[in-house]
């Protein structure tokens, strides 16, 4: 699976979300309807399968469904 | 002391005998068992590996599956059972009444399946792995809190934990609530769900569970009959709505039971078995009574808290028998638990749910499974089946660990 398709799998368990509505440029918060608790277990979730460490600074930029792709790409 | 009269006007369970009440009251009434294998994870070493378990439900007919995940399964049923009940009462919950409508439930353990779940999760990831949601999946109150977040409901929100009582206590306070005037309507009953490894084991250590019928699962709950080696451990939930007789009248609503007594006490006497002249479980009766403002003998039909232990049948034959003098062969008393395994903290709740369909349908459950009498309970348990008989009066009794023990009394309401 690429980046990309992991990533989606994540948001999709984590937030109960359809693939379709899993785009780019989508807004944890206000597109897929995250909530700060959805938003700390997201990235937990991307740590694990990832094996990363994501602090929280970083983890706070992480705002839309492209930055967290970019972030793990960079960080891989 | 003279307060609010308070009545039943909504009824609804999830129980191994059915995911609603209208399935889980008529397969009572038929003598149906709803124990069997435990399914919910791999009980194969266990010493007893049977259980009251919920059969086939689905959370997302009543939640989004997103927060379905984020509660323990407990949580889930109160969610489920929240909304059934607040349909089947009719009480519509807007801006004008929802601070004047409560949400107080019974829940005796809270998410044990979710903290071995985030332990494991601990233990093998270490502390930055457990979940932002642990906490709140676990949390007993999570249980009225959502039920609040689904209905609506703004007015006090909590549970009551008193181990098998709690479910009892709940009703005994949303009660007290309405009585005093502080609610108008109250979502209340008994919640739980804790049929996982660390349940059952730790149940087990306490040789109170029934080891002898895990080929027989049926027939495994025996309350009273001379056999009995343990009660089996079920799960699922019983909700009421209790609501001020003036608010139920001011809207038309359907009645079905009156609420005319609650009685606790508590043993002072040991960690788990009850006292042994049942001295504890009498006096919570007679509080139920004296509260009413009845006799003893207006009393006809008495939901027991029978969990097919050796001690609490015999105690509690004891304590009735104590109570009632020699009307106590005149009552009829059955044994839910015989079907439906021990609901812990919601078999208050769900025992209470069947005393007011005792109440509202004239037909009195029988007990199942009492097939060689033990000499010393020599009560009339309804050992031949159900029955069709209109009570009056029926008390239902709950009693746990910690000693404590609760009665309600529930009147017929003939409109």
């Amino acid at each position: 699976m690429s980046v990309e398709e992991k990533i989606s799998k994540i948001i999709i368990d984590q937030l109960g979300v359809s693939a379709e509505e899993v785009k780019p440029e989508a807004s944890f918060v206000e597109d897929l309807g995250a909530d700060s608790l959805d938003l700390t277990e997201l990235i937990m979730a991307m740590e694990e399968e990832f094996g990363i460490e994501i602090d929280d600074d970083d983890a706070q930029k992480i705002l839309k469904v492209q930055d967290a792709i970019a972030y793990i790409k960079n960080k891989q | 002391m003279t307060g609010k009269r308070v009545v039943v006007t909504g009824l609804a369970a999830i129980t191994p005998l059915g995911n609603d009440l209208a399935t889980s009251w008529e397969n009572l009434v038929a003598g149906k068992s709803g124990i069997g294998p435990i399914t919910h994870f791999d009980a194969s070493e266990y010493t007893s590996r049977i259980a009251g378990e919920v059969k086939g439900f689905d959370p997302e007919k009543y939640m989004p599956a997103k927060q379905a995940k984020r509660m323990d399964r407990f949580v889930q049923f109160a969610v489920a059972t929240g909304k059934m009940l607040v349909e089947h009462s009719g009480l519509v919950i807007d801006d004008a009444n929802a601070h004047r409508v409560g949400v107080l439930l019974g829940v005796g353990l809270g998410g044990l399946e979710t903290i071995e779940v985030f332990h494991t999760k601990l233990v093998e990831s270490g502390p930055n792995r457990v979940s932002p949601f642990m906490i709140p999946m676990l949390i007993s109150n999570m249980a009225p809190g959502q039920v609040s977040i689904f209905t609506g409901a703004k007015g006090p929100n909590l549970v009551t934990t008193s181990a098998c009582a709690s479910g009892q206590h709940a009703i005994g306070y949303a009660y007290t609530d309405i009585f005093m005037g502080r609610c108008d309507a109250v979502i209340t009953g008994g919640v739980e769900a804790t049929i996982t490894p660390m349940g059952v084991s730790g149940f087990t250590a306490l040789k109170a569970l029934s080891t002898a019928n895990n080929d027989a699962p049926t027939k495994a709950s025996r309350p009273f009959d001379n056999d009995r080696d343990g009660f089996v451990i079920g799960e699922g939930s019983g909700f009421l709505m209790l609501e001020s007789l003036e608010s139920a009248q001011a809207r038309g609503a359907t009645i079905y039971a009156e609420v005319v007594g609650y009685g606790a006490s508590g043993d002072a006497y040991h960690m788990t078995a009850p006292h042994e002249d049942g001295l504890g479980m009498a006096q919570a009766m007679r509080a139920a009574i004296d509260e009413a403002g009845i006799r003893p003998e207006d009393v006809d039909h008495i939901n027991a808290h029978a969990t097919s232990t050796h001690l609490n049948d015999l105690c509690e034959t004891k304590a009735i028998k104590k109570v009632f003098g020699d009307h106590a062969k005149n009552i009829r008393i059955t044994a839910n638990k015989s079907m439906t395994g021990h609901l812990l903290g919601a078999a208050g709740g769900m025992e209470g749910v069947f005393s007011v369909m005792a109440l509202h349908t004239g037909i009195i459950p029988g007990t199942i499974n009492r097939e060689t009498p033990d000499p010393e309970c020599d009560l009339n348990y309804m050992a031949g089946g159900s029955e069709k008989y209109q009570p009056e009066y029926v008390l239902c009794n709950s009693f746990g660990f910690g000693g404590t023990n609760c009665c309600m009394l529930y009147k017929r309401w003939k409109g």
